[in-house]
């Protein structure tokens, strides 16, 4: 398919997938907060969301192809992007650019591996055997969920690489989302600084809101 | 004023370059950036030096020949200007000044500051003009065009294809020039019959060429001296969605 060599095709891509992955990542933050209404709470949702059988699968299906699209992409833009500059500047001047966005192929890979982390870590549970959810039911049989992520978060080692990978996602984010709406075509000159702030300030409340389970638990504020 | 220069000499395409010293003595305020390299150059023939090139044409900012990276800013850092438009009371007595060439993979160097910048041309041949006939010379008000995007295809018209976009762009890519001369003709009634296929076209000529890909970092706005906005490469996005929503095909 032509789109799949243009150059604002490929950009589509990225923008769409990166939404949909926006949205989960929503979704995902709004979901944990039932972390903070203790066991019941997070191993009640974790038990419905295991509940929902073919449906998992069809989303978990839809965010690997998503993801995978997103990666393959990504890596190919930015290797040509670089390949059109073979000599770099002296002096280099940004002016328009922020630190984020010229990052974002780093940005990107850091979340990538926390990412194969922590499915290794809390989906497939093969990290840490002896607080795994699975093989520990709570009280009222369900897997302990609570438990395990709120022990994995008291090891400082854990925490902190969750604060550096939302660290990643925060300025991922920061510039993506601005630049996606710019890529749909969805900004005017009129909508432009609203979209930018409030691409910003989005990006800082989801990354924000992410690191608080670790943050607080860590500091003992939820056992 | 006195300066000291540091500037990207490179004897020809598949030699290697390297910036060189010079001493720019007596400039006055009132002389174009451009004057002052005259002057520098003058002493350099006088020693029987190899004087320094660079591309120039008008000098009053509308042909878009000259084209240097000045301190790491393409047509250096005054808004809205081309370097024979900077004056050098933008800088000061004892300013040391770099000078490098546009860099990129589709503008090889040719000599010193001299790029060849024929791959903007090709995109324009792969789609920007108009093949339909307009038949002979109409009457003032036959062809009504709404005021707005009158005066939204002028501004797009004001490219005037000297590559500082590109020259700025992190990834080195054209979207600034491509998205100029789409949305230009796209709002006119005459552009608008092709611009399906211009925008596929266009964007195509602009990888084969071997520019980068937007990123969305906006340093061609910044460096632009015409004041081209990068809404108009939301445009060429929206331009190339609706190419494929209508006929679904890609030329
Ligand atoms: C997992 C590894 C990931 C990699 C390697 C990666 C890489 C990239 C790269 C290189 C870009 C810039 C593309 C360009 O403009 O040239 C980008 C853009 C973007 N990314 Fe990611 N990313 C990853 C994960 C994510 C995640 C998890 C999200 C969302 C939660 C996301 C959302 C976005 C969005 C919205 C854009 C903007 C697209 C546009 O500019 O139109 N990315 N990504
Ligand atoms: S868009 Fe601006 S910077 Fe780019 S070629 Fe046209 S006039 Fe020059
Ligand atoms: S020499 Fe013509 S624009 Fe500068």
């Amino acid at each position: 398919m032509d789109i799949l060599k243009n150059s604002v095709g490929r950009k589509l891509v990225m923008a769409v997938t990166g939404f949909g992955m926006i949205a989960f990542v929503i979704a995902h933050l709004l979901g944990n907060t039932t972390l903070y209404s203790g066991p019941d709470g997070i191993n009640a949702y974790a038990g419905a969301l295991h509940s929902c059988g073919v449906f998992l699968w069809t989303f978990r299906l839809t965010m690997a192809v998503m993801l995978s699209l997103h990666v393959f992409f990504g890596i190919q833009l930015t290797l040509e992007n670089r390949a059109a500059r073979p000599q770099a500047y002296t002096v280099t001047n940004y002016r328009a650019s922020t630190f984020a966005g010229r990052n974002m192929i780093w940005t990107g890979l850091l979340i990538g591996v926390f990412l194969l982390y922590h499915l290794l870590q809390f989906t497939l549970q093969v990290t840490d055997p002896e607080i795994a959810a699975v093989r520990h039911p709570d009280a009222l049989g369900r897997p302990d969920v609570f438990t395990m992520v709120a022990l994995s978060f008291r090891k400082a080692a854990v925490a902190a690489v969750y604060v550096c990978a939302m660290a990643a996602l925060g300025l991922h984010l920061g510039h993506s989302i601005q630049s996606s709406l710019q890529t749909l075509g969805l900004n005017s000159e009129r909508t432009f600084p609203a979209i930018t702030k409030g691409g910003i300030i989005a990006a800082i409340l989801i990354a924000l809101g992410f690191v608080s389970f670790p943050l607080v638990i860590y500091a003992g504020l939820l056992r | 004023m006195d300066l000291t220069l540091y500037v990207w000499r490179q004897s020809g395409p598949a030699s290697a370059g390297r910036l060189e010293e010079y001493r720019a003595k007596d400039i006055t305020s009132d002389m174009s950036f451009l004057e002052m390299l005259d002057v520098v150059n003058a002493e350099l023939v006088r020693a029987g030096r190899e004087p320094i090139a660079f591309d120039h044409d008008c000098r009053e900012g509308i042909c878009g020949m000259c084209s240097q990276v000045i301190n790491g800013v393409p047509h250096g850092s005054r808004e809205k200007t081309t370097v024979c438009q900077l004056h050098m009371r933008r800088f000061r007595d004892g300013d040391t000044i770099y000078i490098e060439p546009w860099r990129a993979k589709a503008f090889p160097v040719i000599k010193d500051l001299i790029v060849d910048r024929s791959s903007l041309d090709r995109i324009m041949q792969s789609g920007g003009y108009v093949s339909a006939h307009t038949g002979g010379v109409p009457d003032g008000n036959a062809i009504l065009i709404p005021r707005d995007d009158a005066e939204t295809a002028m501004d797009a018209a004001e490219c005037i294809g000297c590559g500082a976009c590109v020259a700025a762009c992190p990834n080195g890519s054209a979207m600034l020039f491509a998205a100029a001369k789409v949305a230009h003709l796209a709002k006119l009634p005459q552009g608008r019959a092709e611009a399906a296929r211009r925008v596929c076209v266009m964007t195509e000529a602009m990888l084969k060429e071997g520019f980068g890909n937007c990123g969305n970092h906006y340093e061609c706005q910044a460096a632009c001296p015409k004041g081209i906005k990068v809404k108009f490469i939301a445009q060429l996005n929206r331009e190339y969605i609706k190419a494929h929503l209508k006929d679904g095909r890609d030329t």
